[in-house]
């Protein structure tokens, strides 16, 4: 019981849900010259933390986000998820790590346009470990409130509601952490206040961590916590991307 | 579930292309069996076709000629078989039965056929079966002028007991070329499945002495149909017929004959059979084309599918499978195609000669051919499943920023 309880402080407390190490990232530009886009020494996110990091346009944000799930590999560094380094792990592996840990909300909100609302929810399931469970993604598309749209296809959505399917389906599997681009980038003022108010309000209910980045005083302003991105990004920033 | 669920989306997003696909692949998978299964059932219906005789005694000639006309009621005789011939054959110690028939006239294009009341008394059409006259009808008279037709030819030409009708002379019809003579029906035969159906037949004598035949011939018989005591009769009489003598050619074995009908067509089959296996191929390129052209469309799904977790491995299955599965709807929808096909042949050749193919018929080209279509289908997916497994996910899915 102890040791249980002792397991369960050193993760909330010691070992931070996604830690960075020394990561650094670069690209071959067109006219063959190798630009560096993400060179981040050190960042940390504590479990059911929510942070925002300013950015603007080009600055390799999403870039870090896409290294952080594992979407691109790094040139070096190291990228520590709920434990796992992601950074160390095949391609297989990180699928493996992103489908079980990582919730990810994009600003184009990248819904599968030929399946229903129901579906993208239970697609972005069916590879994590609680599988295609459709009461359980009936149930997080109610939270959203969009309990009465289930069967619609995204077009038939308003832009607004587009989002929520994107919310629930990053939220589906309970990931540990929440990486979100740029999420309301697509939302007028009122509708952007509220995605976010849902974002973090789901992540708080599942003690998701949440990582947020955007360019968007406003959004920002919404967070208590918030970091440049420039700060942690030692890369040239008139990088191409 | 993702799988099934993935595919049958992607098929319903695509539905046009996947019908017109799987269309393709229909028709190439009901040709290849319509044409292999017509070949090989109507060779084996052709060869087995001797409506239960041995052989065929006829005028000098092709056997073929002399088969074709004296047991699948085609072709013209090739010559007449004179009344001391057919003596001297139907007292023939190794001769079981010998039928005369004598051909020459049509009713409205069905062969008009003289023959003896035995051939539906005595003969036995295959073991255990003989013909038999519908209810209400009997056999005609020999001596009169009366007829039995056969079940196809009295469907097609509307004839039933007591119908009278005058003969047109020659095989072909010809109007202006009536018979004064007049039979009356006295029967209609229960189907045979064999070219008998086809026929209309009536007594020898009534066509060797149908007016306006020439009263030099009304003795002469057209051919002779022969059952022999044992095989070796049809051995001897070869020998004594086909190599000693040079008047009358022997036709046996009748299904040996047949076969070789079908060896001097075999070019023929070969050319039927590498067009419909050309059309399976473009069948299955057009599998490869429509999903690799799909794929710029499809881009960005399986990226947002491999950022949500997917593996390469499950995208690559899930086009590879959907391949597959656009190949199985075009081999199941095929079978439909062949089914409809062969319906189509069957009733012609049955129309054509009164051979009968079977429709339910199996053979194991009805599962080979599908599933290698589907294996094809499945092979071609792979070029496409290649390029879906390479999709960069990073570039794809998000804006930068």
């Amino acid at each position: 019981m102890a040791l249980e309880l002792f397991q369960k402080f050193a993760a909330i407390t010691l070992l931070p849900m996604l830690a960075v190490a020394d990561l650094t990232k670069s690209f071959v530009a067109p006219d063959g010259t190798r630009a560096e886009i993400v060179r981040v020494a050190s960042f940390a996110l504590a479990a059911g933390e929510q942070l925002a990091l300013r950015g603007e346009s080009g600055s390799g944000k999403t870039t870090f986000l896409h290294l952080i799930a594992g979407i691109l590999a790094a040139d070096a560094g190291r990228v520590t998820i709920d434990g796992a380094e992601m950074t160390a792990l095949s391609e297989a592996g990180r699928d493996r790590l992103r489908a079980e840990k990582l919730g990810y909300i994009f600003q184009t909100f990248n819904l599968l346009q030929g399946f229903t609302v129901l579906e993208n929810v239970v697609l972005g399931m069916s590879f994590g470990p609680r599988g295609a469970d459709r009461a359980h993604a009936r149930a997080v598309l109610e939270r959203v409130g969009l309990g009465h749209r289930l069967d619609h296809f995204p077009r038939q959505l308003s832009t607004g509601q587009q989002q929520r399917v994107a919310v629930a389906r990053a939220l589906a599997n309970r990931p540990k952490l929440v990486l979100a681009d740029e999420p309301t980038g697509n939302l007028d003022r009122k509708h952007a206040r509220e995605a976010l108010a849902l974002i973090r309000e789901v992540c708080r209910e599942q003690s998701a961590a949440l990582l947020l980045v955007s360019h968007d005083e406003e959004v920002l302003a919404q967070f208590e916590t918030r970091r440049d991105f420039a700060e942690i990004n030692a890369a040239r920033q008139e990088a191409p991307r | 579930m993702t799988l099934p669920l993935l595919i049958r989306r992607s098929l319903r997003q695509h539905a046009l292309s996947t019908a017109i696909t799987a269309g393709s692949i229909a028709l190439a998978c009901g040709l290849l069996l319509c044409v292999w299964m017509v070949k090989t059932q109507s060779q084996a219906a052709f060869t087995q076709t001797t409506t239960g005789f041995d052989a065929v005694l006829g005028a000098r000639g092709s056997k073929l000629q002399l088969v074709l006309n004296a047991i699948f009621h085609l072709e013209a005789s090739p010559g007449n078989v004179a009344a001391a011939d057919f003596e001297a054959i139907r007292r023939h110690p190794m001769v079981k039965t010998a039928i005369p028939i004598a051909v020459g006239d049509n009713l409205r294009g069905f062969r008009l056929v003289g023959t003896v009341p035995e051939l539906f008394t005595n003969v036995e059409l295959a073991p255990g079966k003989k013909f038999v006259v519908r209810a209400g009808g009997k056999v005609f008279n020999g001596d009169a002028k009366e007829a039995v037709a056969g079940s196809f030819a009295a469907q097609r030409l509307g004839l039933k007991v007591g119908d009278t009708f005058k003969p047109f002379h020659g095989l072909a019809f010809d109007a202006k070329a009536e018979h004064a003579d007049i039979f009356t029906v006295t029967g209609v035969l229960e189907p045979t499945n064999t070219p008998a159906d086809r026929v209309v037949w009536i007594p020898l004598k009534g066509l060797q002495t149908m007016g306006g035949h020439d009263p030099k011939a009304a003795t002469d018989v057209s051919a002779v149909l022969l059952q022999f005591r044992s095989p070796m009769a049809g051995l001897q009489l070869d020998m004594l017929y086909n190599k000693q003598g040079n008047r009358l050619t022997l036709a046996f074995p009748v299904g040996a004959i047949m076969a070789e009908l079908f060896g001097k067509i075999a070019w023929f089959d070969a050319v039927l059979t590498l067009v419909a296996y050309l059309v399976a191929l473009v069948a299955a390129a057009s599998v490869v084309a429509s999903i690799y052209n799909s794929m710029s469309a499809r881009r960005r799904d399986l990226a947002i599918l491999r950022a949500l977790g997917a593996r390469r491995g499950t995208i690559f299955g899930a086009v590879f499978a959907e391949a597959a599965c656009i190949g199985a709807i075009g081999a199941a929808a095929g079978l439909a195609v062949y089914l409809a096909l062969y319906a189509g042949v069957a009733a012609l050749i049955r129309a054509e000669t009164g051979v009968v193919l079977e429709i339910g018929a199996w053979h194991p080209v009805l599962w080979i051919c599908p599933l290698a279509l589907v294996a094809l289908c499945a092979l071609g997916g792979i070029v496409p499943a290649l390029k879906a497994y390479r999709t960069p996910v990073a570039e794809t899915i998000a804006p930068v920023s």
